[in-house]
């Protein structure tokens, strides 16, 4: 037993696949305890924010300020606030007016500005020009003001008895705080969801969640499996002709569509976790069942099982002793690969609306059908769909990469 | 042989079908035979004769197709677990492959315990279990101590087989049924293992059935051959009635056969 075990930490995909898993398992149980808040909790007004670090506007006047002269802070500011559709848009607007096309640089952002300055009217409506578009050169034209100024920004609060406005504060553009003192940031690795939910926190939430559906469908598809597999092979006769008939039908009917139309009939409101994950279990079992079976066939009529029943042994003792020890590294490793199967179904249902009810618990499965819903593959918010689908891709793939190890050292012909 | 022979095991019509249609093996084709207590019976026949068949079916690990077994004059009942376990507390195996008669999972010494709770010794202090298991040992020239907490496959092919013996010496059924004990074993194990089965039973007086493929051997040991050819008995008498004045062809085979696998075992020939 301890050499089998030295055996198999010994082989590297095995170790891999472990080292990917442990980290992950690790994530769920760690980042809770660091991280604490609703998983669910909505923070942020509006959808999709990208990744980053947000600091709070509010608290960064109140921190104490830095003069810091660096020379490529104007031009950052300008070119931050001023993206190349906005440039060539002016331009598109500049040559329409009659302005040479020739005389227009937008590189030369400076020039530009002058140009677009001198040039621009907002109540001018260029021949073919929609009203949408008018407007969007006006709120452009806004944007624009003050751009190349090198005047303080003022900050003023109303009085509250008066009601007049007093200054505050000035902000200098060679002012900075630290944010490491600012009160109040947040970084947020992977941004905001269609909700505006952390989608990391979300995520380490949903994984936990996943894990747990893959575990209970797993252990539930196993023992069926396995039970039906060891009465089926061991006792044989009548016995073994009903549970092969059962497995077959099971087998027929393709185990997917049997999952949708049960959690169908099931209906949203009972559908939790749980539910789901027992579903699962219940319609996975036939591949456990059958190969368990015909593990056992070849293992019945060994001589050490004939030499059991001679010692007088019953049948329990018999399949607990000289069978399922015989077998145990197999159906460990069909535990392994329905726990995967087990996530992926889970994904596969969500996606298709069938999964776990959407309001308590956050799913793999779940946060990608959210992201679906709400078109982030269209928009490319990548951070409301990549995260969940390569959190289910290395779980696969760090319990394929175990059950490959695994397989090497129970089956010393795949040793490489 | 005394003249006042009793049967111990009997057979009639035994019949084993492998298969259905075109996949159907007759393994054992209706076979009679009487075995008497005390005998040292040898069944003799090539491989695929049938010989194992037939034995799963006396020791009752398989049913017969067709036919019936006679256990002491009467009608051999095992048609429940309860009957089973009392059959086998009379009959017991040695099988041909010791690297497959042991359960790798467990120790020697639950081997052995399971030989002492089948004579009802469950309840024994554990002093007495351990002088009982030792004294098993020592009769096969195994020294309890140093396979006390092993594991079968820590010995070798010859201990193995060795530790089966032990295990009959502490069951000490009426009826042995040795199939082919001796033949995966290296030559130079083999005479001292045959040595020990032998002391064994010509010390408790056990019935022996003795199953061979080599006729020398059977003719050396046994009371009683039976030839086996195809599933059927063709032969059969004392050993000098079958070897020196053989009826069928394929027992002059046999005889012929036996100096013949020494002398011209030639590959080329294949
Ligand atoms: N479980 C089984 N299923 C199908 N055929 C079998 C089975 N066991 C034995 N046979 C067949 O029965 C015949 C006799 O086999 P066996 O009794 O093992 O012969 P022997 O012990 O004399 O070598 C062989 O042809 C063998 O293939
Ligand atoms: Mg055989």
């Amino acid at each position: 037993m301890k050499h089998t075990i030295r055996q198999i930490f010994r082989s590297g995909k095995f170790v891999v696949g472990f080292s990917i898993f442990v980290t992950i398992l690790l994530i769920v149980i760690v980042y809770p305890l660091i991280i604490t808040g609703e998983p669910l909790g909505i923070i942020g007004q509006g959808t999709f924010f990208p990744p980053g670090i947000y600091v709070s506007v509010y608290d960064s006047i109140g921190s104490p300020s830095y003069t810091l002269f660096l020379d490529d802070a104007a031009a950052k500011r300008i070119a931050s606030k001023l993206s190349n559709d906005d440039r060539l848009a002016m331009k598109d607007w500049l040559i329409a007016d009659g302005v040479p096309e020739n005389q227009i640089d937008i590189t030369d952002t400076e020039k530009l500005l002058d140009l677009w300055e001198k040039e621009y009217d907002p109540d001018k409506g260029l021949p073919g020009m929609t009203f949408a578009k008018q407007r969007y050169y006006q709120r452009l034209n806004d944007s624009l003001e003050g751009l190349l100024s090198t005047e303080a920004a003022i900050i003023a609060a109303k009085n509250a008895e008066t009601g007049v406005l007093e200054e505050t504060g000035v902000v200098k553009q060679s002012d900075y705080v630290n944010v490491g003192e600012v009160a109040s940031v947040r970084v947020l690795p992977f941004g905001t969801d269609n909700f505006g939910r952390d989608v990391l926190t979300e995520l380490v939430a949903a994984t936990g969640v996943s894990l747990q559906i893959g575990l209970v469908a797993g252990l539930i598809a196993t023992l069926i499996g396995l039970t039906l597999g060891l009465l089926a092979g061991y006792v044989g006769g009548l016995m073994d002709d009903v549970i092969v008939f059962i497995t077959n039908l099971f087998l027929v009917i393709p185990t997917f569509v049997l999952l949708i139309l049960i959690s169908f009939s099931i209906g949203q409101e009972q559908r939790g976790p749980f539910v789901i994950a027992v579903v699962i279990g219940f319609t996975a079992w036939p591949w456990t069942a059958r190969a368990v079976r015909a593990q056992v066939i070849s293992l019945r009529n060994r001589d050490h099982v004939n030499l059991s029943k001679l010692s007088g042994h019953s049948i329990a003792h018999i399949i607990l002793t000289d069978i399922l020890p015989y077998i145990a590294s197999y159906v460990i490793m069909a535990l392994i690969l329905q726990i995967s199967l087990g996530i992926l179904q889970e994904a596969a249902l969500s996606i298709l609306g069938l999964g776990p009810k959407t309001t308590e618990d956050p799913t793999l499965g779940l946060m990608m059908q959210w992201a679906m819903i709400y078109q982030a593959h269209i928009l490319g918010k990548w951070w409301a769909y990549f995260p969940p689908l390569l959190t289910i891709a290395l779980i696969t793939f760090s319990m394929n990469l175990m059950n490959t190890g695994l397989d090497q050292v129970f089956n010393p012909a795949l040793r490489d | 042989m005394p003249d006042d022979k009793k049967s111990c095991l009997s057979g009639s019509g035994l019949t084993k079908i492998f298969g259905l249609g075109r996949q159907k093996t007759v393994a054992v084709d209706h076979v009679d035979f009487n075995f008497y207590e005390g005998e040292i019976v040898s069944i003799v026949g090539e491989s695929g004769s049938g010989k194992t068949t037939l034995a799963k079916m006396l020791l009752g690990l398989i049913n017969p197709t067709e036919g019936e077994v006679y256990f002491q004059g009467q009608k051999r009942d095992i048609s429940n677990q309860k009957k089973k376990k009392e059959y086998w507390k009379s009959i017991q195996a040695i099988f041909q492959d010791p690297y497959s008669s042991y359960n790798i999972f467990n120790k020697i010494d639950a081997v052995l315990l399971d030989c002492i709770n089948m004579r009802g010794g469950r309840n024994l202090p554990h002093a007495k279990k351990v002088e009982l298991m030792t004294e098993a040992c020592s009769f096969v020239s195994l020294k309890f101590e140093e396979l006390t907490n092993k594991y079968p496959f820590e010995l070798s092919g010859g201990q193995m087989q060795r530790l089966m013996i032990a295990r009959i010496f502490l069951l000490k059924p009426k009826i042995l049924l040795a199939d082919e004990p001796t033949s995966m074993i290296d030559a130079c194990s083999r005479a001292t293992i045959l040595g020990m089965l032998m002391n064994l039973v010509l010390e408790t007086g056990m019935t022996l059935i003795f199953i061979t493929h080599d006729l020398g051997l059977a003719y050396y040991v046994s009371d009683t051959i039976y030839i086996m050819e195809r599933g059927k008995f063709v032969e059969s008498g004392s050993p000098d009635e079958v070897i020196l004045q053989p009826k069928e062809a394929y027992t002059r085979r046999l005889i012929s056969d036996v100096p013949k696998i020494h002398e011209e075992w030639d590959l080329s020939t294949v």
